[in-house]
């Protein structure tokens, strides 16, 4: 098989940035979406060009470092897949493919198609942790939980963190990946104890960097592991309560 | 530097209660002098970030240094199988000494007897914690928490969140970081990578690191560093590890001063991916836990071309069922990797490269169900799907052996203190636990185990000793002389101007360590080995072209300087590999095998831990023993037929 | 929370697009975060949707002839009377709806600056969506269209200002006078489909807003909204419709 690719490059965050048109020969079908981008980056590196720079690490879905638009669809065209796992089999032959780096304020780009993801590390440092400190845990199987709500807190769970949600969608927003991170430990009876405290701050740290949702679903269509957005509804129903429950505990000096 | 002695400060006592006295002889710091200790963590994996946390929630001053964008990406988040603790919940005769047993057994008895009945004590009290922070464990209908067993045990130990368990027990460490970070305990600088330990009179004092976004290189300095940085699988260019992981970090401690210990023993996973064609960046493991429903086969001839549900069962051999019929497909991993291995080399692989066995889950299914299957396994049929476009609920997955793990690493003692004082090294990047092979979901617990566990603990022992010293200035001379390093070998990647991009050098290397210092070693082998890494490094270092400056992100120049250490250490690999006549675990020497193909241990002149000194850059490291004492489970040959 | 100084050059990299206020009294405070935007949003959107249904079932009574209707617009003035004075619910009405309106075009207006600050440079490459549908992309749209028609509206059937023939209280005889106008009968068909466009969205999200959604009974939320749009769509622009052709004369 054989693509053009077009690939964004930007020398830098303050760089304005234009798409370079690249030939990609002899590709098997086999071949990961980034082991093309190896094979441009070392044809590259031939001809004396810098390479093209992209997070990568895993290769295998897990550790949420890759991430790109691909024809125009976060993380390319298969559903359920980060573009580490994403096959040359899912394209046409000859055809030409546009790689662009996510955008959103919040994710300012770094080089090419590298971007600085840290405000998620942000919304996990306002709440997304049950406090317990090492060595003061119980005996683990003391607090059955139910198997439903364990498997509900780990489809959350699951979230790799790779920011598709907020490269998908029209507004920004994050309200996937706070969703995820926050009702995977407030559906859990662990996380009940500071479920509204977490959540509030959460959900406020995310609006200082992110859009906000109106429901688009591009998301959850994104999402390299499927999460659904029903836990951005729960989200939602939680920081109501939260702005209620918090304020109450407050007037009665209960103030967490 | 002072001549090196080896003592590995094993407590006195029945092997029960060493960890508890030791606990108790150790010296304590109180908690407002916590406050005035700097220790700084390398490496945010299970070790690092639950280091990291649990000194922080103690009181010590941390900062910590990834070169990952966050935390949460270290390695440890692709494990997928599981993490084991003798909880007995299964009521199965389950023990902290028979995962003791387990352990000290399945790494071929060539680990240290107290390190891993102490790992064993504290398995226990890691699910604890887990299961607090949130982790997601699987449960049964009940509420309580489910088990699966795993290969070469006959309990079912194993805990495990669907076949992400790396993931969620990462992002539990991860968020108790988190958590550290907001409260200001922990100074957190994610892309930034160590390139330099900085030792003064001895003792390591800072390192020097390069921020991944300027090129800034800068020096830091504190009362102790601990090193999680991981292993080296990646020496082999293709291997499970993910493409960053490097041995830099180690490596460069290693020169300063660090024994580095058996960096001979490697793991060869058995269940991965066959490699599809030359563009190969990595391999795809598929957790062990698989072998657990899954049954391994080839067809009985190798000329044998019918697709695999044409094959009648007369015409398929279950090697592993007929050749280890007590423990079948859940012998451990470098048993199973090798046998695979045999298959292939005699023709009998499957596949269009020939390069692979079945794991074929038809009668799993035929018995469970395909929902049962799809409960247990979902997420990696799934990727498996992904990656070949093979539906393994219909056909039979095809498997091949992959570099997984290295038990080597730096060589330290009970407190996990490397011999250079203050130098930590914790997790995969030690040697401790797991002697020449590693046992399924054993990773995890000693990652964890080290991290919250032990470290934080044995740390305390070593500042107190310290109390009144305030951190060496970074104006030392020490620290000057470090940076410069790093910023002339910076400058000399991206002026040699060559030909070969450092990816390219990593792969030729890799084919040579793979070929040479695999599964299978040869004396001739090893000896081609020590001529063709040293002849490939010259070259590397006359031809290799990194683009660009080191101003701003550049992923050629962070790749050259690690392929760099890969080359020095492959060829210590060779050299260790080459002194260990005999064979064990992950390291089996041709030479040295029974009549029917098993692995022989030399336990008279073997049982040793070997360690190596860095002597300089132009003579070989000299080799330090630590001879291991089996006073609890007996020396024995390996069985498990 | 924000930190006032970065920690690292990652964290320099990347500022806030938006600060946290001094929070304000109790339950005002929701409506200062823009997920309780959303919420005010989503409850105003009922609102509407209540009177928006209620609206088009009272005006069939179009079709039961100029009594019925004009009895029926006296009789709004008196629901409940005598127990409170007479057009006293249709003002407490009047004024819930004007603060709803206030409030669901206010967080609206406020969401949209917020989301274009968090999205400021579009993709240069074609952007091919996957699940955004066209409602859900237009609601920034729809929205003022039908805002601007809700004036129109008051001017054209309850003032009067724009409907040279009106005659205060002829409700039947001052809406067929204006829907025989073919424009506005025109404007009235476009601002209808407008409506139902932006309720086929509304109407389907304000589940997710407010939080009760529940996947049970998930599906069923897009049946409930493409059914009220489509009855509300369908009840006003037949009245326009009718007129025109004339059904209703």
């Amino acid at each position: 098989m054989k693509f053009t690719l077009q690939v964004w490059r930007q020398a830098g965050p303050d760089d304005r940035g234009h798409f370079e048109t690249y030939e990609a020969q002899d590709v098997s079908d086999e071949m990961s979406f980034l082991e093309v981008l190896d094979v441009v980056n070392e044809d590259l590196i031939r001809e004396g060009k810098e390479p093209i720079q992209f997070d990568h690490d895993c290769r295998e879905g897990i550790c949420g470092s890759c991430g790109m638009m691909i024809n125009g669809q976060p993380h390319g065209p298969q559903r359920g897949t980060a573009t580490c796992q994403l096959h040359m089999r899912k394209f046409k032959d000859g055809e030409t493919i546009v790689v662009e780096p996510w955008r959103a304020a919040s994710f300012p780009i770094v080089r090419d198609l590298v971007v600085n993801r840290s405000a998620f590390d942000r919304i996990v440092e306002a709440g997304g942790y049950i406090s317990v400190n090492t060595g003061s845990a119980v005996e683990a199987n003391m607090l059955p939980v139910p198997k439903s709500v364990s498997d509900a807190a780990m489809d959350a769970a699951a979230c790799i963190g790779c920011g598709a949600c907020v490269a998908a969608c029209p507004n920004g927003a994050a309200q996937l990946f706070t969703a995820a991170k926050a009702q995977h430990l407030n559906l859990l009876p662990q996380g009940q104890a500071e479920r509204w405290t977490r959540t509030e701050a959460m959900v406020e740290t995310m609006e200082e960097y992110f859009g906000s949702c109106t429901m688009h679903r591009e998301c959850e269509a994104a999402c390299p592991k499927n999460i659904s957005i029903d836990f951005i509804a729960y989200l939602n129903r939680d920081y109501v309560k939260a702005k209620t429950v918090n304020r109450n505990l407050t007037g009665q000096g209960l103030s967490q | 530097m002072s001549p090196v002695t080896l003592d590995s400060r094993i407590p006195d006592g029945p092997i029960e209660d060493k960890w508890e006295s030791h606990r108790f002889n150790m010296r304590l710091v109180n908690p407002a002098n916590k406050r005035r200790f700097d220790v700084i963590v390398i490496g945010t994996g299970l070790a690092g970030a639950s280091a990291a946390a649990t000194m922080a929630e103690l009181g010590y001053r941390v900062k910590v240094f990834t070169f990952h964008d966050s935390p949460r990406r270290a390695h440890s988040i692709a494990a997928q199988g599981g993490i084991n603790a003798a909880k007995n919940y299964q009521n199965d005769g389950d023990s902290p000494y028979r995962l003791f047993y387990d352990t000290v057994k399945g790494g071929d008895f060539r680990s240290r007897e107290a390190n891993v009945y102490r790992l064993a004590q504290v398995s226990v009290d890691i699910i604890d914690q887990c299961v607090a922070q949130g982790v997601p464990f699987a449960r049964e209908y009940g509420g309580m928490l489910e088990n699966r067993s795993f290969g070469g045990v006959q309990v079912s130990r194993t805990f495990y969140a669907r076949g992400q368990t790396g993931q969620q027990l990462l992002l539990g460490a991860y968020q108790a970081l988190m958590r550290q970070v907001s409260l200001g305990a922990v100074e957190l600088h994610p892309r930034t990578e160590m390139l330099d330990l900085v030792t003064v009179d001895g003792s390591a004092r800072g390192v020097v690191v390069r921020d991944l976004l300027t090129g800034e290189i800068s020096s830091h300095a504190a009362h102790a560093v601990v090193l999680a940085t991981g292993g080296y699988g990646n020496v082999y260019y293709l291997s499970t590890n993910a493409k960053k992981s490097n041995a830099t970090a180690i490596w460069r401690a290693h020169k300063k001063g660090a024994l580095f210990a058996n960096p001979c023993y490697t793991q060869i996973h058995p269940t991965c991916i066959p490699a599809s064609d030359e563009f190969q960046s990595k391999l795809t493991l598929m957790s062990e836990s698989l072998r657990n429903d899954g049954r391994i086969w080839v067809p009985r001839d190798s000329a044998d071309t019918r697709p695999a549900h044409a094959i009648p069962e007369e015409d398929r051999d279950y090697y592993l069922e007929r050749q280890y019929p007590s423990f079948g497909n859940l012998v451990p991993r470098d048993v199973a990797s090798r046998a695979a291995k045999r298959q292939v080399d005699t023709g009998r692989g499957v596949g269009p490269k020939k390069n692979g066995v079945y794991l074929d889950f038809a009668d799993a299914i035929d018995r469970l169900g395909r929902e049962v299957i799809e409960e247990r396994y979902g997420n990696l049929f799934e990727m498996y799907e992904r990656i070949t476009g093979e539906d393994p609920y219909v056909l039979p997955m095809r498997i091949y052996p992959a570099s997984h793990y290295t038990m080597g690493g730096l060589w330290v003692d009970y407190n996990l203190m490397s011999n250079v004082p203050g130098l930590f090294v914790i997790g995969e990047a030690n040697f401790s636990d797991h002697g020449a092979n590693r046992l399924g979901a054993s990773a995890l617990m000693q990652g964890l185990a080290d991290g919250y566990f032990v470290l934080p603990y044995t740390i305390g022992d070593y500042l107190a000793g310290l109390l009144g010293q305030p951190p060496v200035s970074t104006s030392h001379p020490a620290f000057s002389e470090a940076q410069q390093g790093v910023e002339d070998q910076v400058r000399q990647f991206l002026s040699i101007g060559g030909t070969r991009s450092p990816d390219d050098f990593h792969r030729e290397l890799g084919k040579i360590v793979w070929d040479d210092i695999g599964m299978e070693r040869t004396r001739e082998g090893l000896e081609q080995a020590l001529r063709d890494i040293p002849a490939l490094k010259a070259e590397f270092y006359r031809d290799l072209r990194v683009l660009g400056t080191g101003e701003t992100v550049n992923d050629s120049l962070e790749k050259a300087a690690r392929v760099a250490d890969f080359f020095e250490l492959a060829e210590l690999m060779a050299r260790d590999a080459l002194h260990r006549e005999e064979s064990c675990g992950g390291h089996f020497r041709v030479e040295h095998q029974s009549a029917d193909g098993e692995a022989q241990r030399d336990d008279e002149h073997f049982s040793y831990v070997g360690a190596w000194e860095w002597t300089g850059r132009d003579s070989p490291q000299t080799l330090h023993r630590e001879h291991l004492e089996f006073e609890n489970v007996h020396l024995a040959t390996r069985s498990y037929r | 929370m924000a930190q006032v100084t970065p920690r690292s050059s990652v964290e320099a990299a990347v500022r806030p697009i938006h600060q946290k206020g001094r929070p304000w009294p109790w339950p005002a405070s929701l409506y200062q975060t823009y997920t309780g935007k959303k919420w005010a949003m989503a409850i105003t959107g009922v609102i509407g949707l209540i009177f928006i249904g209620g609206h088009m079932f009272g005006n069939l009574k179009l079709y039961l002839g100029a009594a019925e209707i004009d009895a029926y617009a006296v009789g709004l003035r008196e629901v409940a009377y005598p127990l409170v004075p007479k057009g006293f619910l249709l003002w407490l009405t009047r004024i819930l709806l004007v603060a709803a309106l206030a409030i669901h075009v206010h967080s609206a207006w406020s969401i949209l600056a917020h989301n274009r600050r968090a999205r400021p440079v579009k993709y240069a490459g074609k952007r091919d969506y996957i699940a955004a549908d066209w409602a859900s992309r237009t609601m920034q749209w729809t929205g003022p269209i039908i805002l601007l028609f809700i004036a129109f509206h008051l001017a054209d059937l309850t003032w009067g200002w724009v409907n040279p023939e009106f005659v205060h209280g002829d409700v039947y005889a001052n809406t067929i006078a204006s829907f025989q106008r073919i424009p506005v009968a025109g404007l009235y068909i476009v601002a209808n489909l407008a409506l139902g466009v932006h309720i086929y969205h509304g109407a389907w999200s304000l589940f997710q807003s407010l939080g009760v959604n529940n996947p049970q009974y998930n599906a069923l939320r897009r049946l409930f909204a493409v059914g009220f749009a489509l009855a509300i769509v369908a009840g006003n622009i037949s009245f326009p419709l009718a007129a025109t052709i004339g059904i209703l004369e």
